[in-house]
């Protein structure tokens, strides 16, 4: 059956049926317990949901995974947002003396949504999306985590696709979640080339000396330019977008040049090779604003962040696996080394793998119960088995290839740990 | 004998090791004992520098030479240490080392006072960083190092090798970074997390978490150090402080230094008599800070206030010169237009006017509310017309009024800008400035009295005084810090009365 046959009418009777065969709780446990190296960070962490008829319940906390599972096949959860880890726990902060229910940690997050990018996509707009200009997400994707890893020393990337238009970063190192409020803004501020609003025309300037960050972040610009924006955007093609990109041309420019130039010369690849080249002389001369065809690039391909998301130590940001309601999409995680591959579209719905849950695989043997005992473990290992018979299986793997790596981290500071306490 | 000798010069060595710098990261508090009144002096004489500090920081670039001048003379006459000294050089007044032992117990025991709040350790944080700054800044490149390696700030150095190997790199990340500069000096590798200015604006070389800097940047990290140990001190200092409270003889002080004012308190009547009740509705337009104008307003509209409202306006009236005959017949006569009758009036409220003049009870004269006070104590709520309106009028509602007040609307915006910086009595000040039509004000506005006299001093025409430094107690005695001292306890005193 097609995977278009999400239906947000549906929600109700597919949840049930999704939190409790597929949903991957012991991974998320897994995640969210950091190994137990803190105490009490898995019970102190905040979770919101987002119920039937858009009710929202904030505070909700869990001391084990089995109370997170019954809560969650209780409520049936429309969207699940994961908060930060508090000083008590949420659920009962209303006992807690004003003033003292703190929030410590949390992961730090980014949120890169598409509809930042309206001012330069020519394929869609809103809350649309297409193959076009999903490489706008593969770039940010590429410049981000590259930086992210190389000059802030991060190691433990979570990246998730958010259901519909975006893409999400958690970063689960242990310097990550204990960064103050500053530090956050300070990361996503260097990380932030692209600064303006519908006022402004020119959306990024650069000045010299070129930072290295900038510097590596042209050169991944660079590999997608021409297939994404000349090609896929037509940016030079069509008059309105060719106008809004000599707009950031500055005005010394022999802009009448250009335009007669553009008369002759209809190939994309060849008006750009004639932009840069103006471009070139203008940076022999050294004069102010000569490195415009670069602010070009960037202001048409570089990562737009919302700083206000990543700022905050308290900020609530969909969990990875909650279902988007209007597309029925999972939010699953990203295998990096699949990137070019990665297909939003493709991305299982609901309603797909609850209907492949009951599609018998090929060569599949019915396990007999024989009696109660083996019952429990039989409905575990089939729980287990469950995930694995649908498309959700590929997501949850990488995603426990993920947990592998914040393992090691945490299993080296346990190890530390008892070495202080002299355990054996 | 050897003994006595040995023994005072490894005693003076450890004292040098303590002081051996004018600036320090005050890591370590005092362990000696001190007399109470050297006690109250030094918590006061920094209060004052600090306010210098803060005045001087909104009035003129931080770091010029306007800047540097003017708070440089604070040090010299509060006998505060900024910088290296030549030993050879012949000393008048405390030494060197006395200044620096000053230095340090006036700032814990400033820590004390403004731990209790988060708006007092915003404001003392603030005050300290900025004269921590101006001291750093002062010390030479060799003292500079000197002071890194004694605070134990071990922010490794890179070999030659590696920068080598970086070398474009750290040019190409800071315009002020040559390929001389990465030669010549030594280049240090921070934890991103204590450079977060020089992350944030991408001014610097950032490799798997570290952060490149050269030597001339790192002032930048030192401060952020300082201000972090700051914050997390006064945190614990505040959960101590039940303790600290306990002794009777530091409570009553420390509570007067977080609302203290500094400066001449009015409560010497100058002019009692001089001022009749006719004139106060005019007086009230004309020479009245917003505040007393305020209550004045809504006594003469309500034919009543409360509490806070009469205590506030009441004292004031009392600075401005209205005996207390006169005060009981202008309370007397407004609220009879209102709810209350003469009966009433003469039992419930003439007895707290007498009390205000000191003519009841512990027969204490009481001082006019100085702008601290207004400010810092009794937020007003609903019903009150009391504190100031530049802290606790909302910004729309100010706004009106200033309009109504025909101030014009760049000057309102001037206002608002320094209210939104929390700069009430700056605010205050412009106010003065622009509703009597001068550029200058040509004063540090501390006190509605002070707003009072001189407004009226300029209505009259008469002869400006030339600009003071601020906290300067007596206009007309040479400023000198024996005349000060006694001032400023006898204003103490009156403080621990009023508590």
């Amino acid at each position: 059956m097609p995977v278009s046959d999400y239906d947000q009418a549906s929600l109700p009777d597919l949840l049930p049926l999704y939190y409790r065969r597929l949903f991957p709780f012991a991974q998320y446990y897994r995640w969210l317990h950091y190994g137990g190296v803190h105490k009490n960070y898995f019970q102190n962490r905040e979770f919101s949901f987002t119920l039937k008829d858009d009710i929202y319940v904030r505070y909700q906390s869990f001391t084990t995974q089995s109370e997170l599972e019954k809560e969650m096949q209780k409520m049936n959860p429309y969207k699940i947002d994961i908060g930060a880890v508090y000083s008590h726990r949420p659920n009962q902060h209303n006992t807690v003396k004003s003033g003292s229910f703190q929030a410590l940690e949390k992961e730090l997050v980014f949120d890169i949504d598409m509809t930042d990018y309206d001012d330069v996509r020519s394929c869609c707009s809103a809350a649309d999306i297409c193959s076009k200009c999903w490489t706008l997400m593969t770039i940010a994707i590429r410049i981000l985590d590259r930086a992210l890893r190389e000059d802030f020393g991060f190691q433990h990337l979570l990246w998730v696709y958010s259901g519909r238009r975006g893409i999400h970063c958690w970063v689960c190192d242990e310097a990550a979640r204990k960064l103050s409020v500053t530090a956050r803004s300070a990361v996503a501020e260097y990380l932030s080339l692209v600064k303006g609003g519908e006022e402004t025309l020119k959306k990024v300037i650069l000045s010299d000396p070129i930072h290295p960050f900038i510097k590596e972040s042209l050169l991944v610009v660079e590999r997608y330019f021409t297939r994404y924006a000349l090609h896929d955007q037509e940016i030079l093609s069509r008059k309105e977008t060719l106008d809004k990109v000599l707009a950031l041309v500055p005005e010394d420019i022999l802009l009448k040049e250009l335009q007669q130039d553009f008369q002759n010369e209809k190939k994309p690849e060849i008006r750009w090779k004639l932009i840069k080249d103006q471009a070139l002389k203008k940076q022999a001369t050294n004069k102010k604003g000569h490195h415009f065809e670069k602010e070009i690039m960037l202001q048409y391909c570089y990562p737009r962040l919302d700083v206000n998301v990543s700022k905050g130590v308290n900020h609530l940001l969909k969990s990875p696996f909650s279902v988007h309601p209007k597309t029925g999409r999972i939010s699953v995680p990203i295998d990096l080394k699949e990137l070019e591959k990665f297909d939003p579209f493709a991305v299982p719905t609901i309603s797909l793998i609850c209907e492949e849950l009951d599609r018998p695989i090929p060569g599949e043997v019915e396990e007999k119960v024989d009696d109660k005992e083996n019952e429990k473990d039989a409905t575990e290992r089939r729980k287990i088995r469950d995930y694995k018979r649908t498309s959700l299986a590929k997501y949850v793997k990488y995603f426990d290839q993920f947990l592998d790596g914040v393992a090691r981290s945490w299993k080296g500071e346990l190890l530390r740990k008892s070495d202080l306490q002299k355990e054996f | 004998m050897q003994f006595p000798s040995r023994r005072k010069r490894l005693i003076n060595n450890a004292q040098e090791e303590m002081y051996g710098q004018p600036i320090q990261f005050y890591g370590q508090p005092p362990i000696e004992n001190i007399s109470l009144s050297e006690f109250e002096t030094f918590a006061v004489e920094r209060l004052k520098l600090l306010k210098t500090i803060e005045n001087l920081g909104v009035s003129y670039v931080k770091q010029s030479e306007h800047y540097a001048r003017k708070l440089e003379s604070e040090f010299k006459n509060l006998h505060f240490p900024y910088r290296e000294v030549d030993d050879r050089k012949v000393q008048t007044g405390p030494s060197e080392f006395e200044k620096r032992r000053k230095d340090h117990i006036s700032h814990f025991i400033l820590r004390l006072a403004y731990c209790q709040t988060e708006d007092l350790r915003r404001w003392f944080i603030q005050q300290e960083v900025d004269l921590f700054r101006f001291r750093f800044n002062e010390l030479g490149s060799k003292q500079k190092l000197e002071f890194l390696h004694r605070n134990n700030l071990q922010y490794d150095t890179i070999n030659v090798e590696e920068k080598k190997t970086l070398l474009d790199k750290l040019v190409s990340s800071s315009y002020a970074v040559s390929g001389i500069t990465v030669e010549e000096q030594d280049f240090y590798k921070v934890p991103f997390q204590d450079a977060l200015d020089l992350v944030r604006t991408r001014k610097v070389y950032l490799k798997a978490g570290y952060v490149y800097i050269p030597h001339q940047d790192i002032i930048t990290i030192v401060i952020n150090d300082f201000r972090t140990r700051l914050s997390k001190a006064l945190a614990l200092t505040a959960r101590s402080l039940p303790i600290v409270h306990s002794d009777e003889r530091l409570q009553p002080l420390l509570n007067h230094l977080s609302h203290a004012y500094v400066g001449q308190d009015y409560s010497i009547q100058k002019n009692v008599g001089k001022i009749s009740l006719e004139q106060i509705d005019s007086l009230s337009g004309k020479s009245f800070p917003l505040c007393m104008k305020q209550l004045h307003q809504s006594l003469r509209e309500n034919h009543h206030l409360r509490h806070g409202g009469r205590m506030q306006y009441g004292l004031f009236l009392k600075g401005i010169g209205l005996s207390l005959e006169q005060a009981l017949q202008f309370w007397r006569s407004e609220f009879i237009r209102g709810k209350v009758d003469a009966d009433k009036f003469d039992k419930q409220y003439a007895y707290s006017i007498r009390h205000m003049f000191g003519k009841e009870g512990r027969r204490a004269d009481y001082t006019p509310y100085s702008c601290m006070k207004v400010i810092l104590s009794n937020m007003p709520s609903q019903g009150d017309y009391h504190g100031c309106p530049f802290r606790h009028s909302d910004p729309e509602l100010l706004k009106q009024k200033l309009q109504v007040y025909k101030v014009s609307p760049s000057g309102i915006n001037q206002i608002l800008e320094l209210v939104k910086g929390m700069h009430y009595q700056l605010a205050c000040q412009k106010y003065f400035e622009l509703t009597h039509n001068v550029e200058d004000a040509n004063f540090s506005l501390n006190h509605p009295n002070q707003y009072f006299v001189e407004s009226q001093r300029l209505l009259s025409g008469g002869v400006r005084e030339p600009k003071r430094e601020p906290e300067t107690p007596h206009k007309t005695k040479a400023p000198s810090a024996a005349v000060e001292v006694p001032e400023v306890i006898e204003d103490l005193d009156s403080f621990f009365q009023d508590a």
